[in-house]
């Protein structure tokens, strides 16, 4: 058999304090970055706004696109570029504009003016034919089915919907959403010149594409961020209660502070690299959570387990020993799984980056907070209370009675069952 | 092979041919592939995110409707009391949900408690002594009567919107109640279509009456009015403005604002109504009307009703706004129309809103997000080639770190992911991009539990147990952990599904039915591989891990 570790013997409790120190300096560094540059940045679920997302047919002008914007009163809106590994010149901005306005009207108005000022910028007329680029495969298949430009008449609908689908394809795939001249199309399989012609006379081009609108209310944005703090409590709370159920309260605080230790890590992260906190980053962070919980479990599993073999050993000792265990089963999984995630960051798309960088994040300290502060919690607290582990080996803790657990953690006797 | 490890079989083949078949079996049988990838996109609905669409959460406003309802209980309890010559100084609505009548003499006291509580309004209304008045009551709405309206309200408001989006013909709406305070609605559009036909349409408050009006003149504002009537208005009558764009452009002495004196009981309303279409005004070139039919219930009323009024105004009231006063000229049994210079596509939005019925109460715009088909077909791109490449770098991996056990390792990973299409398929759920993401954190976790067990296997076979003993005591062993680590993490799903709104729920959603899917396959499945291996496999031989 392949092994990646012949029997590891490290001592893990004995470096506690460095992981202490390390987990100090994360947290030091991520929040005073939070602290002292802003706070937290939300997306737009939790403050409110409008947010649209335009691709343009060339890298487009951020200064004419702000001065465009300025003409519509919106000076201060945000532009900020998106570009993505497997597509770095993608020529799209993301355009936010704050909520102003708190009458019941207002809350569209940010997306017209935004729309407004593009049309006046790239000079489009809002008022005539249909853009080519804002047109999806049903309304583009209904134009050239009443068209004809292909003079069928029988099952004229399926082959201009195959049609339909195959332009569309070419201009989402090859022309990176916006096409900026109908003759380009002439490649794709199965068109005809009549087709193009009658692309011509029904469409207009304008050289850029809306590829995402979301506005969100202000009031929504607070209650949303309540929600979701509210959410994770809850389930961090629920964690904490089935680990207690399962082992003991000691184990489950130090798991939840672990797992509230991975989340806060994350978060300083997140200020560093300027990602924003949306509803769906709130879902990887609990994955996360999750994810280090799973971890920590394991490990406390095997712990338990050992309690009940190996009663004379001192607890670090038997910590120690049961993370070494689980090593080739934490490297492993770990790094599948950072794998799998690492993909979805480098490929999963604009819309995945947050979410999947949680991940990315979240797997590696998730992992490295099970044996650098989980474990080491629960020792620690074992010494506080004054004994070293259940089956300290210093006085007769281990052969004592069962009955005497007053001052006693009752670790060993809950074990498997 | 013994008798229990074929029974597992048997099933175990049962339910992956059952997960398939429900995946691309229905609802044509399969003949050939192009109708199994039809029967894929039937079976497989793709979220918003995905497909391109429009999403809307909306706000009702219950408030308004229980303020309805107060207004109407206060209009009945005056006249009830006046009926039964009960003396009284005031009756008044205090808010949305408490009614004060001031002054009862002390005579009567009894007779009023015996007024509310021998009527409809004890049922919908506690009876108390308001605070600091003598003589004075104070009525507070019961809160089951609360809740009955605003369930109600709710109920009706998601009827109406259902029929408002049918009659513009989208193709699969999603009109449903959410939110913990009950009383938002999600619409969702898929497609490409323009959300703002369908925006206008939702809003529109539809609200239809046709009353009498009762002043003949129509004042430059509220004041005025008030002033020419003494400063009162006459029982039973309101106030209500003119619509602004209902005035004459061809007139230019019409510029102002102008208030009508209405009577406040309607004669119809828009409950009334049989039909109502759009056609070209004939009087006014370029301009649009709308025409409506009553039912005959109503026509029998409203013939005698216009006989009898002859030579008066009828204010034409929508959503509280008079949209055009015309003056009766003869009998009218069951046609009538609106005017107010509509352009083709307003009146075409009104005749619809009105055939679709009123809303309870007006309604809000909370969230919008619109996502473009370019953007959808991208993410599904991205989502899939990812989840892809992650399951062969992972099953490459096994493979080659678990030799044979690696191979049972994968099959247990693709038979997780065919139980959980076929999952997503009967209960109807969405797949959207946060839910691929819950697909590949199951394979993630499914990575976990054959990793935990061929470890542990491995150990004991270190420890010099046989072949059988170790897979034995591997998965024993393994399921504890494997149990815990998945219920924890099914507790917090839960927590997600229940609190957590779009994005989370599609993402718990995956993840549960993942995990449930991956206790099964990685425990149940994948040991009955084993079982069969270790059977035909001689006793001294190792197993392949």
């Amino acid at each position: 058999m392949i092994e990646l570790f012949k029997q590891p013997n490290l001592d893990w409790m004995g470096k506690a304090k460095y992981f202490f120190a390390l987990s100090g300096t994360l947290l030091v560094i991520g929040w005073s970055a939070i602290f002292f540059h802003g706070g937290i940045k939300y997306g737009i679920d939790f403050r409110g706004g409008t947010n649209v997302d335009v691709r343009f047919a060339n890298a487009p002008n951020v200064d004419q696109l702000r001065s465009g914007l300025r003409g519509q009163g919106l000076g201060n809106s945000e532009i900020q570029s998106i570009s993505d590994i497997a597509n770095p010149n993608s020529n799209e901005v993301m355009i936010f504009v704050e909520q102003t306005g708190s009458t019941d009207q207002a809350l569209d108005e940010g997306k017209a003016k935004v729309l407004k000022a593009l049309n006046a910028t790239y000079g489009v007329s809002a008022a005539g034919k249909p853009d080519f680029n804002a047109t999806g495969p049903t309304a583009l298949a209904q134009i050239l089915t009443a068209k004809d430009p292909l003079g069928l008449s029988v099952g004229a609908g399926d082959k201009y919907e195959q049609l339909a689908k195959a332009i569309l394809s070419v201009r989402d795939k090859d022309k990176n959403g916006v096409l900026t001249n109908f003759d380009d199309l002439s490649q794709v399989n199965g068109i005809t010149p009549a087709v193009v012609s009658a692309l011509k006379d029904s469409f207009m081009l304008a050289p850029f594409a809306i590829r995402n609108v979301e506005i969100v209310g202000p009031k929504v944005g607070a209650e949303l961020r309540n929600q979701a703090v509210r959410v994770t409590l809850y389930a961090l709370a629920g964690m904490l209660l089935y680990i207690a159920f399962r082992f003991e309260w000691v184990y489950g605080a130090a798991a939840v502070i672990a797992v509230f230790h991975d989340v806060l890590i994350t978060l300083g992260l997140f200020k560093i690299f300027g990602f924003e906190i949306s509803l769906t980053v709130i879902a990887a962070l609990l994955t996360l959570v999750g994810y280090s919980m799973n971890d920590t479990i394991v490990i406390f599993d095997r712990i338990r387990e050992n309690l009940r073999l190996l009663r004379k050993e001192p607890f670090a000792d038997i910590v120690n020993k049961s993370i070494n265990q689980t090593l080739s089963r934490t490297i492993l999984t770990s790094g599948l799984t950072f794998l799998t995630v690492l993909v979805l960051f480098l490929m999963g798309g604009q819309v995945l980056r947050a979410f999947a960088f949680a991940l990315v994040v979240g797997i590696v300290v998730g992992t490295y907070s099970s044996f650098g502060i989980a474990a080491p919690l629960v020792v620690a607290w074992n010494k506080w209370r004054g004994h070293d582990g259940l089956a300290s080996t210093g006085t007769a803790a281990g052969n004592r009675p069962r009955g005497n657990e007053g001052g006693q953690p009752r670790l060993a006797t809950s074990g498997r069952r | 092979m013994n008798p229990n490890l074929k029974w597992k079989a048997v099933f175990i083949v049962a339910v992956i041919v059952l997960c398939i078949y429900w995946v691309v079996g229905v609802p044509n049988f399969p003949t050939s592939l192009s109708v199994l990838k039809e029967n894929f996109a039937h079976q497989i609905k793709l979220g918003l995110d995905l497909q391109g669409g429009t999403h809307l959460i909306l706000q009702v406003q219950v408030q308004e409707a229980i303020a309805q309802e107060t207004d109407q209980t206060v209009d009945r309890l005056t006249t009830a009391l006046r009926s039964k010559n009960i003396h009284y100084d005031e009756v008044r609505r205090a808010d949305d949900t408490h009614i004060v009548v001031r002054n009862i003499p002390p005579d009567q006291s009894s007779d009023f408690r015996d007024l509310i509580s021998g009527n409809q309004y004890d049922s919908e209304w506690q009876l108390s002594s308001a605070p600091g008045e003598i003589n004075s009551y104070l009525l507070t709405m019961r809160p089951s009567a609360v809740a009955n309206i605003q369930e109600t309200t709710m109920s009706q408001s998601v009827e109406t919107i259902e029929r408002r989006i049918n009659a513009l013909g989208l193709t699969e709406p999603t009109i449903q109640r959410q939110g913990r305070k009950d009383n938002e609605i999600l619409v969702q559009l898929p497609g490409e279509g323009d959300p703002e036909a369908a925006k206008r349409v939702i809003q529109a408050g539809g609200q239809l009456e046709l009353t009498l009006v009762q002043d003949p003149n129509p004042y430059p504002s509220e004041a005025a009015a008030l002033a020419a009537h003494g400063g009162v208005l006459p029982a039973g009558t309101e106030l209500l403005k003119q619509r602004s764009e209902s005035r004459n452009p061809q007139n230019p002495s019409d510029t102002g604002d102008s208030w009508y004196l209405v009577s406040r009981t309607p004669v119809v309303t828009g409950r009334d109504l049989r039909n109502a279409t759009e056609s070209r005004n004939t009087e006014m070139p370029g301009q649009w009307q709308i025409n409506f039919t009553l039912s005959a219930e109503a026509a029998r009323r409203f013939g005698p009703f216009t006989d009898q009024n002859r030579g008066r105004q009828m204010a034409i009231v929508l959503d509280h706004q008079v949209y055009s006063a015309p003056t009766i000229q003869s009998r009218i049994e069951d046609q009538g129309r609106i005017d107010g210079n509509f352009s083709q596509q307003s009146a075409h939005d009104l005749a619809l809103v009105l055939r679709a019925g009123a809303l309870p109460a007006s309604i809000k715009y909370l969230e919008e997000r619109t996502v473009g088909p370019s953007l959808g077909a991208d993410s599904i791109r991205h989502g899939v080639q990812a989840s892809v490449l992650s399951l062969l770098v992972v099953m490459v991996f096994m493979v080659f770190y678990y030799r044979l056990s690696g191979v049972n390792a994968v099959l247990a990973l693709i038979i997780n992911l065919i139980i959980l299409l076929a999952a997503l398929a009967m209960f109807g759920a969405v797949l959207t991009l946060p839910g691929i993401a819950g697909v590949i954190l199951t394979i993630g976790m499914g990575v976990d539990s054959n990793v935990l067990v061929f470890e542990r296997i491995r150990e004991e076979l270190r420890n010099g147990k046989s072949s059988a003993a170790a897979v034995e005591a591997g998965f024993d062993k393994a399921f504890l952990t494997i149990i815990d680590t998945h219920v924890t993490t099914v507790v917090s799903a839960f927590f997600l599904f229940i609190f957590g709104t779009g994005p989370i729920k599609g993402f718990a959603v995956t993840l549960t039915i993942g995990l449930i899917a991956n206790i099964f396959t990685a425990i149940y499945i994948s040991k009955a591989i084993f079982h069969y291996h270790l059977a035909k496999m001689d006793r001294q031989a190792e197993v392949s891990i």
